[in-house]
């Protein structure tokens, strides 16, 4: 046998592969059992034109979509200390910031300058500003008529506990002050002996999903992230996703799926453990595995943030149909010693010369 | 798999592809055209896969550039000078040698050196840089002097293209690096690098440098102002001087950095357009045994991705990479061996390590 013919018998077995893909391209469901054989023996080549498949049926218009925004985090201050963050700063080091209200309004208004819809409003856990205080700052903000997509669901765990409210009635507070949708921040990897390990202060698995149920309950809608590379294995990011799916087939209620790479530096959970990168491969293929499993979302973002735009770019065929956002401003994975900047202009151009059409949205995936 | 390409309206190139037969320049045309990166990435992996198996190469290697002073002064690069700015420099041979001493302790199997067209450094100089790396590392392989500074040494020699390489060679001249050829088009080179060796003197060089025994290597300097058209006819140009002489040992597509150039209102490469270059050389180039992702040009992420889009090689450690830092390359100057492995064993392939002359170092598995 040649090295060639050799070649051609890697991967998935073809059976294994004709039946998912057959599965697949009818808009089916892939099992958990067809998930890890596909993890473990597809080729780049197999999960691209299955990941591909499936975004040219959901969106054949052949559009590339994106949000023009900023990243505003209040604050740096923060009594989790979860092991993969570089951005926060512990309460006791008096280090930390806390945005003025002025100073919001002021970041609010450049975004608008700049044709913004939306701020992705996200800060750390802050021992004591209590639940009036964010409200305050919502009703403050939604006086300028922007976009507030804030508040991920480690941040309503946390409004709950320092309260003393259920997660519900701290949200339908949130709404009323002018809540308009929760960022998909803080899922890391939704499995509790993972967070037991690198982020113990932090809501629950349990938690995060009953906040995110609770959201779409009460009509508000929710991105979701997975960030992978770090110390889980196979079988729990496939848990991530499965409990993903599963609450969106009993909700609807999330707009997009974003996975990103653990960015290591500066960060306590590289000094404890070695971990190596994700690297454009490994994002590659986790990117597409997603976009297969997770049938019921609509929608997969490309992370150019993390893999920088020639690899953002690449997404696009394999499974990702939205650039994320402009990131006026972007903090934490800046702390971790990663720092692409793109304009819009760039992204446009990225996405015409993969051969899309690239067009403005809003939080809830609305053209403008 | 078949089907995806088939549906991307590429069905009949996959024929010849599978059948091992050449493609014409129409075929290349319509895959430098093609939006389908997935389907024109399958067809240059089974052509890789067909061809190196799954080695993925790579070589612990040290550049030096001895001087950035050139009177050819080209529109694309930021790393030559007029001899008279502030920013010119030149090592003399007690500093090259030095940057040889200060690594003897690497394993290090190549000297990579090239460096402008200078308008008064003796023909002498050149054999004694050669000499002179010989003497502080004498196993070491010299790749140098791209086929732009043998024609310019063979003026200042007064002699042949064929007995200035002999000299070099029994100097300690091992190889020639694929430099210079930018894009052949006499219209590219009248706007970018007029003063430059032409096309087909290049060619000349390289073929001639072949039946003397020397191998060689060629790049294409794409994504500045070069049509689809121009691309294919520099790449049809060396499939057939390699069908005379067969001394070219790899393609590298080199992608333009724009800032620092005279060309630096142009945009970065894309990573599509990076990929594209390196599937349609190895499918085009049916002759050519290796193309090379040159990680330095466009990021070790891109590099490991283009191991599935028909590259085999990744090219070396580096160290001390100027030429492309000086036109705003964000990647670093230098990449651990360890770090090459690991992206390589990710990608699904086995990590080689080679010397110039692709024989097997070390089988990193």
């Amino acid at each position: 046998m040649d090295v060639g013919e050799k070649m051609q018998m890697k991967g998935l077995q073809k059976e294994v592969m004709e039946s998912i893909t057959e599965k697949v391209m009818a808009g089916g469901r892939i099992s958990d059992e067809e998930f890890l054989a596909l993890e473990r023996d597809a080729d780049l080549y197999q999960l691209g034109f299955l990941a591909d498949g499936i975004r040219r049926r959901l969106h054949p218009e052949g559009n590339v979509t994106y949000v023009v925004d900023r990243n505003v985090n209040y604050t740096d201050i923060c009594i989790s200390a979860c092991k993969f963050c570089a951005f926060f700063k512990a309460p006791e080091h008096q280090t930390g910031y806390l945005l003025t209200f002025d100073e919001l309004e002021l970041k609010i208004r450049e975004t608008q300058d700049l044709g913004g819809t939306q701020i992705l409003l996200q800060g750390g856990l802050h021992p004591d500003k209590p639940l009036e205080y964010y409200e305050e700052m919502l009703r403050f903000m939604k006086t300028t008529g922007i976009h507030v997509h804030g508040f991920s669901p480690p941040e309503v765990c946390h409004f709950a506990s320092l309260s003393g409210l259920s997660i519900r009635e701290v949200l339908q507070r949130l709404i009323a002050a002018g809540l308009d949708s929760i960022p998909g921040g803080g899922a890391e990897i939704l499995s509790d002996r993972v967070r037991e390990a690198t982020a113990p202060r932090k809501c629950s698995a349990d938690q995060w999903i009953e906040v995110m149920e609770e959201a779409h309950k009460l009509g508000l809608r929710t991105t979701a992230t997975m960030m992978f590379g770090h110390i889980e294995t196979v079988p729990e990011r496939l848990e991530h996703l499965r409990r993903l799916r599963e609450l969106q087939d009993r909700t609807g209620g999330f707009t997009a799926f974003i996975p990103w790479p653990f960015q290591p530096d500066n960060t306590a959970l590289s000094q404890q453990v070695e971990i190596e990168k994700t690297t454009g491969m490994g994002y590659l293929r986790m990117l597409a595995l997603s976009r297969i499993y997770l049938d019921n979302f609509e929608n997969v973002q490309a992370s150019w943030v993390t893999q920088g735009p020639k690899i953002a770019q690449l997404s696009l065929f394999f499974g990702a149909n939205d650039f994320g956002s402009t990131m006026l401003e972007e903090n934490v994975v800046a702390a971790a010693g990663v720092s692409f900047r793109l304009s819009e202009q760039e992204i446009r151009r990225l996405v015409v010369d993969a051969g899309f059409e690239p067009r403005q949205r809003l939080m809830d995936y609305t053209v403008i | 798999m078949k089907s995806f390409v088939q549906q991307a309206g590429l069905g009949d190139i996959l024929e010849k592809v599978e059948a091992g037969e050449r493609l014409n320049l129409q075929d290349g045309l319509a895959l430098y055209n093609t939006k389908e990166i997935l389907a024109l990435g399958y067809m240059a992996n089974l052509v890789r896969n067909r061809m190196n198996g799954d080695n993925a190469y790579f070589i612990y290697n040290q550049h030096i550039n001895y001087s950035n002073i050139c009177t050819n002064l080209c529109k694309f690069c930021a790393f030559g000078k007029d001899k008279s700015s502030d920013l010119a420099y030149e090592m003399d041979l007690a500093q090259v040698k030095e940057k040889v001493r200060a690594r003897l302790d690497e394993p290090i199997t190549e000297i990579h050196m090239v460096g402008g067209i200078h308008p008064d450094l003796p023909f002498e100089y050149y054999l004694e840089l050669l000499r002179g790396i010989k003497e502080v590392r004498p196993d070491v392989h010299i790749q140098a002097f791209t086929c732009v500074e043998i024609a310019h040494l063979a003026g200042l020699a007064g002699k042949s293209v064929a007995e200035t390489l002999d000299i070099l060679r029994d100097a300690g001249l091992g190889s020639i690096p694929g430099g210079g050829a930018e894009v052949f088009s006499p219209r590219i080179r009248a706007i970018t690098c007029e003063k430059k060796l032409s096309g087909e003197q290049w060619l000349e060089v390289a073929k001639t440098a072949h039946r003397q025994g020397l191998h060689t290597n060629a790049t294409m300097l794409y994504g500045h102002i070069e049509t689809m058209e121009e691309r294919l006819e520099h790449l049809d140009a060396l499939r057939t001087a390699q069908d005379e002489t067969k001394g070219f040992l790899a393609f590298i597509p080199l992608s333009f950095h724009p800032q620092n150039t005279e060309l630096s209102n142009l945009s970065r490469t894309t990573g599509i357009d990076d990929l594209k270059n390196i599937a349609v050389a190895r499918l085009f180039l049916d002759n050519f045994p290796h193309i090379k992702a040159y990680w330095v040009m466009i990021g070790p992420k891109m590099a490991q991705v283009a191991l599935s889009f028909g590259a085999d090689d990744m090219d070396g450690t580096v160290k001390e990479e100027v030429i492309t830092h000086m036109a705003g390359a964000d990647t670093d100057q230098a990449i651990g061996s360890k770090t090459l492995v690991r992206l390589i064993k990710e990608a699904g392939r086995v990590p080689v390590e080679r010397d110039t002359l692709y024989n097997v170092i070390k089988v990193h598995d």
